[in-house]
Order: structure tokens, then C-alpha cells, then sequence
């Protein structure tokens, strides 16, 4: 590999990478994103100019060396910056995607304001894709047994984080997942067309290549209880997501074609019933559909539906656009694919027929008021704008709340009122000896990369414990 | 045997299996964690291969020892019609559990257990239950006819049975509730019923208890997708506030259980089930007649 010195290049125009044609991937789950090839990659990377102060590197959550990857990429070893991210991070083919690099690293990039800053996650994910499909992986060693034996429940991107860490170190690390496919939400959540499957198996598998043990079909609260995994584990890691769906608590949500995004999400995407009947489990979404709600779990849920092919597609959320709290490029995306975009609108009552099948959904006009307790001004609804909008099924995405199972069926664990476990910011420790938690059964519905940032820091509380030798 | 219940080797294999009726199965299935876990009202989420669909079925028995947990399977759609379609040896790709609440077993004096079809094999294991707590049985048994009704001698074991078909081909011709009337009638009325089958069944069953203030649980049996309480599918209705039955049941008190939205929430994919069981049908040699 020749050693060219470097001469960044920064003023060229940051490449946001090619997108599939969105006439064309309006009807298919395939990738939407198509990331860089290895001339657009290097270009990207010449752009860098490896500042000394690493603010993108302070701004990451899981700390990615970026500056030291992007030059190794520049030199056109793209193994070497592969296993330079692997340093800090197992997990780039996923992060390079579902990362909202745009309020971490790419934020801090200081050519930001002048150029646009450098395509971080594209070089990210291109590093990984390139690194995988040539064979450039190898899993990181791990040191000698320790003979400690920990228990990671659920197997979302936060179990992953702390399977993968504590594993490197020596320990022996079991991970429980309720449902038949690991990955947790990286799974039966985001939509292939922004995560394909085949990139979560590949880290799983390459976890399962360092010696992590996998157990499927396993609820952890109900299979088996806190306790009894107790007598078996030297620590228990509780990472079992944000599961619960909120109800809009509105008339007729009972109503057939009514769906949680959980629900609707888990269909098409862990059980693939977009591709019903060659996949056994069917859907129900009719000709006119209507999702509820303005973050990210909205937009995977109107853009699943309008790939399922129906006459329309209308997204309702209460406040403007401004205040969506959805990634940028999504609600982009989510525009281009034509989906309707109801703003400062509310739905107040479903309406069905005798069969008590959903057919129209009555709204309410809102206007924005004073901001209220989350610094965003409070949506009011207008008094006599009420409207009909016809729909055969609906979706609703309004948040969901950390999964209660384990926190019922747990004496002496520790919740809060919302139902997220408390832990000690810093060790990740629940109220219980031995018992750690992160991710979004701690947070509520957070993202994946802080999922990530909790079970390396709990990986690392974790391994201090075991060193100590107190059990 | 001491089985580890962690490990994967022979997960879901199918060790033994016989055909009850035409259409219903009994599948003893290797899964050592369930087996050691599993308490009377548990059931199971069924997968059959990659791609496949999550099928929940109550656990009719299970032995720790041996690390088996046995289920019993009706073909209603494809996918139940495939399950039983394996043969002994064959595996199911998935087998998740156990999962629910199960059911508080406790001194009740006599029990009634009310069975529907393939209920049946579901009330046995709560029925065994609460024998084993001291308490009397009695069961009514019913079934579409002679050919349908299951575990006849076993739950004859467990106390007195009454049989009802709707022919008359076993037992007395008529409904379960006729039986239940009669009971309430030769003053024998018990002190807790346990109803498992079709839904309008149990509806009417909890009808015909509630004039007497019995206390009547209902295994219900919504259209279910994860089984883990992440998608509220299974909402179902008690006393006015919304449950899951994967989670928080799937028994419930029959007289607080809202039947009839029931009903209207289990036919959503009537539709594309019957899609679905015809395109297989088509594919294979049909065994349960369709039309």
C-alpha cells in the first residue's frame, strides 16, 4: 500500500450518495440508501481533513476513531480501517445506516457550515459493506475464559454492545431472545429498505464466531424469570427494548385495520408479510391508509404501507413539520415515495361499519400554542375545523413505552413511573446486585445508537465487577 | 434425565407424534426449557419452517424428565395444516415459551370445566391441575360429532364427563350449556368453571353461569402475532379496560370479557386465511375437505 501523503480537498460539495429511483422503490423493500462506491468513497474520504482536535470522534456516541478510519480509507486499506473502527465499535454496517450522523459527528465536522461536512456514515457504512463482502472481517480475539457467566436479555442493538464487549474481555455471555430472529428492533423494526437483514444476521453471526452463545424463543419474564436466570449467571443484562405501544386512547381503536406500529411493523418486516402468501402471515391494509404520529417508527410505518401498493398513504401529525421529531432525510424520503402529509392534524374518533371494520377517521384542525413542558408549542385543537377522512386502515405511531414484562415479574426491581428500569447513570446498575440495564427499557423509545453507547458503559461497569471478584 | 435447558441440540424435533382424528394431532415436541418451566395455562408460539407463520397453542402436557412438552393441533388454516402434515423426526423451526400467566390454581370444592372441540386438550392440563389441589371435577365435553371429540378417557380419569355433540353421534345431541342448565338445575352447581373452545361457546357458557354467580374463566384466543406483549393485537376487552391475552392471559373472567368484539377482531384475515389455505390446498393432496 503506498503512503501518499495527503492533501484534503475540502471544498468539493459533500456526496450525499446515490437513492434508489423513488418511482422505482416505492414498490419494493430493497435499499433506498446505495452508499458509495470505492472512487466516490475515497473522493469522500480526501475531503477529510483529520483534524487534530477530533470533534466528530468526541461527538460520537460510541466514539468511532473517524479521522484515523477515514485516512486509512484515504489510503485505500479499507481492512485497516475496518478493524480501526472495530476498536471502539463491532457494529458500523449498522450504525453507517441507522446512525442520525447529521446531530453527532457530522454536526461537529468543521467544514459543515462552508462545504457540508464529510459524509461520516456513507464512509462508515461503505468501510463495512467493502469489508464484509470481501472477506476483510475477522472477528476481534478475545482473551482466555474467565469462567463468569453473563446473561444478556434481548438481543437488540444494546445486548449486542454489551455480548460483544464482555465477550472480547473473557467472559462467557448467553444472549435470550423472546422472538425467533435476533436483532431486537434492528429486526422487527426498521424496515429492510433502510436495514437489510442480511447485514444484522452478519453481525450476529460474527458474535456467535467470538463465542457468544444465542437462545431464541426464550421471553425473559415469562420463560424464565430474573430470578432463576440468577442462579444460573453470574450477571444478568437487561436490555429488552421499548416494546409496549401507546395507545391514542381515541373511540374505536378496538376497530379491525387499526394496527400499533409495533404491530404493523412486526408483520411486514420480522414475519415479512409483504411478501404474503409465499410468507404465511397475511396483513390488512385496504385501499386508504392512514398512520398517526411524526417520528421515525411514522415514517417506517407509511413508507411499509405505501410499498404494499394502496391508493394512498396520509400521515397525520399534530404539530408542523418543523417540530417532527423524525431524521431529516426520512421525512424526505417519505415526501418523494408520495405519502400525504397531514400537518397540525389530530384524529379524535374511528368510525367503522356493522363488521367493526375501520372506515373513516374523524380529525381535528390544531394550531400551535405556547410552548408546553418539552420546549415545543402545545398543538390546540381548533374549535369546529373537525373533518372526515375516509381510511380502511390505520396505523399509530405515537411512541412506545419500555416493555413491562420483566419489571412485573421482577420483585425488587426498581421502575419508574413511565415503567423504564432506574439505573445508576454511570454503572448502568438496577436496583438489584448483579442486574444491569440500558438501552430503551431504560430510556423509553430512544435510538440505537444510545442503545449501543448504555451497554458499552455497562459492559465496562460489568467487567470491573467481575474483575473484583465479587459476585 | 437432567437436561440442560440452555442448550440448542435437538431443539423442536417432533419425537413422537399421533393423529387423534382426521384433523387434529397430538405433537410431543424436544424442548427442555419449556418442559422444565411450563405450569398449567401456558401455551406456546408454533413455527413451522423459515417464513412461516407464529401459531399459538396451549400446552397440554409436558415432562421435565424426559424434556418434552406436548401440544395438540387442529387443521384449521395452512399453517396448522402443515404443522400436521410433519412427521416424527421432523422439526418445527421455532417453539417459544412458555408464554401467558398461567392459571391460580387453588382449593375452588368442585370444578366444571366446559370444553369446546380441541379445547378440550387445552382444559385437560388445567383440569389435572386442580384434581392435583384437591379439588372434584367434572367436565362437559363437546364436539361438532363423534369424530371431533378428544381426550374423552382421559379426562374421564380425571372425574365425571358429560359428552354433547351437535348430531348426536356421542354422548347427549345438543349444546354444552344445555348441560351446564341441566347441572344448575339437579342443584349440582359448581363452585368455578374453567371454558376453553370457540368463542361463541364460551360466550354463552359465561351467559349461563352468571345468573348464578359462579365464578367463570375463559381462555381466549385472539388473533396473536409476537406472543411477548410488544404489538397489542390481542388486545382483548375486560371490564371495560383493554388487555393482551399473550401477556396478561390468556384466561380471563369470562364475565367481565367483552365476546362479541372478540368475535369481530378474530375475523380480520378470514379473507386471506381461506387465500392462503386454497393456494396450499392446491399444492398438496387436501386432507380436510375443503369446498
Amino acid at each position: 500500500m503506498e503512503n501518499k501523503p495527503k492533501k484534503p480537498t475540502p471544498s468539493i460539495k459533500q456526496n450525499l450518495g446515490r437513492h434508489q429511483d423513488p418511482l422505482a422503490r416505492r414498490s419494493n423493500f430493497d435499499e433506498v440508501a446505495l452508499g458509495f462506491g470505492p472512487e466516490e468513497a475515497l473522493t469522500e474520504a480526501a475531503r477529510c481533513l483529520g483534524c487534530k482536535t477530533k470533534p466528530c470522534e468526541l461527538a460520537c456516541p460510541v466514539n468511532v476513531k473517524i479521522p484515523e478510519f477515514i485516512d486509512l480509507l484515504y489510503k485505500e486499506d479499507t481492512g485497516a480501517a475496518a478493524s480501526k473502527i472495530f476498536e471502539t465499535s463491532l457494529f458500523p454496517a449498522i450504525c453507517g445506516r441507522v446512525c442520525p450522523q447529521e446531530t453527532y459527528c457530522e454536526a461537529a465536522c468543521v467544514l459543515k457550515d462552508k462545504f457540508g461536512p464529510v459524509s461520516i456514515g456513507r464512509l462508515e457504512r461503505f468501510t463495512a459493506d467493502y469489508a464484509r463482502n470481501n472477506g476483510l472481517i475477522t472477528p476481534p480475539p478475545c482473551a482466555p475464559d474467565t469462567d463468569k457467566k453473563v446473561a444478556c436479555v434481548g438481543s437488540g442493538p444494546t445486548s449486542l454492545a454489551v455480548a460483544a464487549e464482555l465477550r472480547k474481555l473473557g467472559h462467557a455471555v448467553t444472549v435470550f431472545e423472546a422472538l425467533h430472529e435476533f436483532g431486537g428492533v434492528l429486526s422487527y423494526g426498521i424496515p429492510t429498505f433502510r436495514l437489510p437483514r442480511e447485514v444484522v444476521r452478519f453481525e450476529v453471526d460474527m458474535l456467535r464466531r467470538m463465542g457468544v452463545r444465542f437462545l431464541k424463543n426464550v421471553l425473559v419474564g415469562k420463560s424464565l424469570t430474573i430470578e432463576e436466570l440468577k442462579k444460573d449467571f453470574d450477571i444478568i443484562y437487561i436490555g429488552s427494548g421499548a416494546g409496549l405501544p401507546s395507545p391514542m386512547n381515541a373511540p374505536g381503536e378496538d376497530l379491525v385495520g387499526v394496527y400499533s406500529s409495533n404491530e404493523f411493523l412486526t408483520r411486514i418486516n420480522l414475519m415479512g408479510a409483504y411478501k404474503f402468501p409465499e410468507n404465511d402471515t397475511p396483513y390488512y391494509i385496504g385501499e386508504k391508509v392512514v398512520v398517526v404520529g411524526g417520528g421515525n417508527t411514522a415514517m417506517d410505518s407509511a413508507r411499509c404501507a405505501q410499498r404494499l401498493g394502496p391508493k394512498s398513504v396520509t400521515l397525520l401529525y399534530r404539530r408542523t413539520r418543523a417540530e417532527m421529531p423524525a431524521r431529516g432525510e426520512e421525512v424526505e424520503n417519505a415526501m418523494e415515495e408520495g405519502i400525504n402529509f397531514e400537518f397540525l392534524t389530530a384524529p379524535v374518533e374511528l368510525e367503522g361499519d356493522e363488521q367493526g371494520r375501520l372506515k373513516r377517521v374523524k380529525c381535528v384542525r390544531m394550531a400551535l400554542g405556547e410552548p408546553d413542558a418539552s420546549g415545543r408549542r402545545k398543538p390546540l385543537p381548533q374549535p369546529g375545523s373537525e373533518f372526515y377522512i375516509e381510511a380502511d386502515s390505520l396505523v399509530v405511531a405515537i411512541g412506545q413505552s419500555p416493555n413491562p414484562v420483566i419489571q412485573q415479574t421482577t420483585p425488587g426491581l426498581s421502575a419508574n413511573k413511565w415503567g423504564g428500569i432506574i439505573v445508576d447513570e454511570a454503572t448502568a446498575k438496577t436496583s438489584l446486585d448483579g442486574i444491569y440495564a440500558g438501552g430503551d427499557v431504560v430510556r423509553g423509545g430512544a435510538t440505537v445508537l444510545l442503545a449501543m453507547k448504555d451497554g458499552k458503559a455497562a459492559a465496562r461497569a460489568i467487567h470491573e465487577k467481575l474483575s473484583a471478584g465479587t459476585k | 434425565m437432567k437436561h440442560d435447558i440452555y442448550s440448542t441440540e435437538g431443539l423442536y424435533k417432533i419425537v413422537e407424534k399421533t393423529d387423534i382424528s382426521e384433523t387434529i394431532s397430538k405433537h410431543v415436541l424436544f424442548a427442555p426449557l419449556i418442559a422444565a418451566k411450563a405450569k398449567a395455562g401456558h401455551f406456546v408460539i408454533l413455527r413451522s419452517r423459515e417464513g412461516g407463520e407464529r401459531i399459538p397453542v396451549t400446552l397440554v402436557d409436558w415432562s421435565p424428565e424426559n424434556g418434552t412438552v406436548t401440544v395438540i393441533i387442529q387443521s384449521i388454516g395452512k399453517s396448522t395444516t402443515e404443522m400436521n402434515a410433519f412427521k416424527q423426526g421432523d422439526s418445527f423451526s421455532d417453539v417459544a415459551g412458555p408464554l401467558g400467566t398461567p392459571v391460580e390454581i387453588k382449593k375452588w370444592g368442585t370444578v366444571l370445566g366446559v370444553g369446546g372441540g380441541v379445547g378440550i386438550a387445552e382444559l385437560y392440563p388445567i383440569a389435572k391441575a386442580y384434581k392435583q389441589a384437591g379439588n372434584k371435577i367434572v367436565s362437559i365435553l363437546g364436539a361438532r360429532n363423534k369424530g371431533l371429540l378428544i381426550l374423552e378417557r382421559e379426562m374421564a380419569e380425571l372425574g365425571e364427563i358429560i359428552v354433547t355433540t351437535d348430531d348426536g353421534s356421542a354422548g347427549k345431541k345438543g349444546l354444552v350449556t344445555d348441560a351446564m342448565n341441566d347441572l344448575y338445575a339437579a342443584g349440582k352447581g359448581p363452585d368455578a368453571i374453567f371454558t376453553i373452545g370457540p368463542i361463541i361457546m364460551m360466550k354463552f357458557v359465561a351467559q349461563a353461569s352468571l345468573p348464578h354467580r359462579t365464578p367463570t374463566f375463559a381462555s381466549l384466543n385472539p388473533v396473536m402475532l409476537d406472543g411477548t406483549g410488544m404489538c397489542g393485537g390481542c388486545r382483548v376487552e375486560i371490564g371495560g379496560k383493554p388487555k393482551f391475552a399473550c401477556v396478561d392471559g390468556p384466561m380471563f373472567d369470562a364475565h367481565q370479557t367483552n365476546f362479541d368484539l372478540l368475535l369481530k377482531r378474530t375475523a380480520a384475515y378470514r379473507g386471506q386465511e381461506k387465500d392462503s389455505l386454497e393456494r396450499y390446498a392446491k399444492g398438496h393432496q387436501c386432507r380436510i375437505g375443503l369446498h
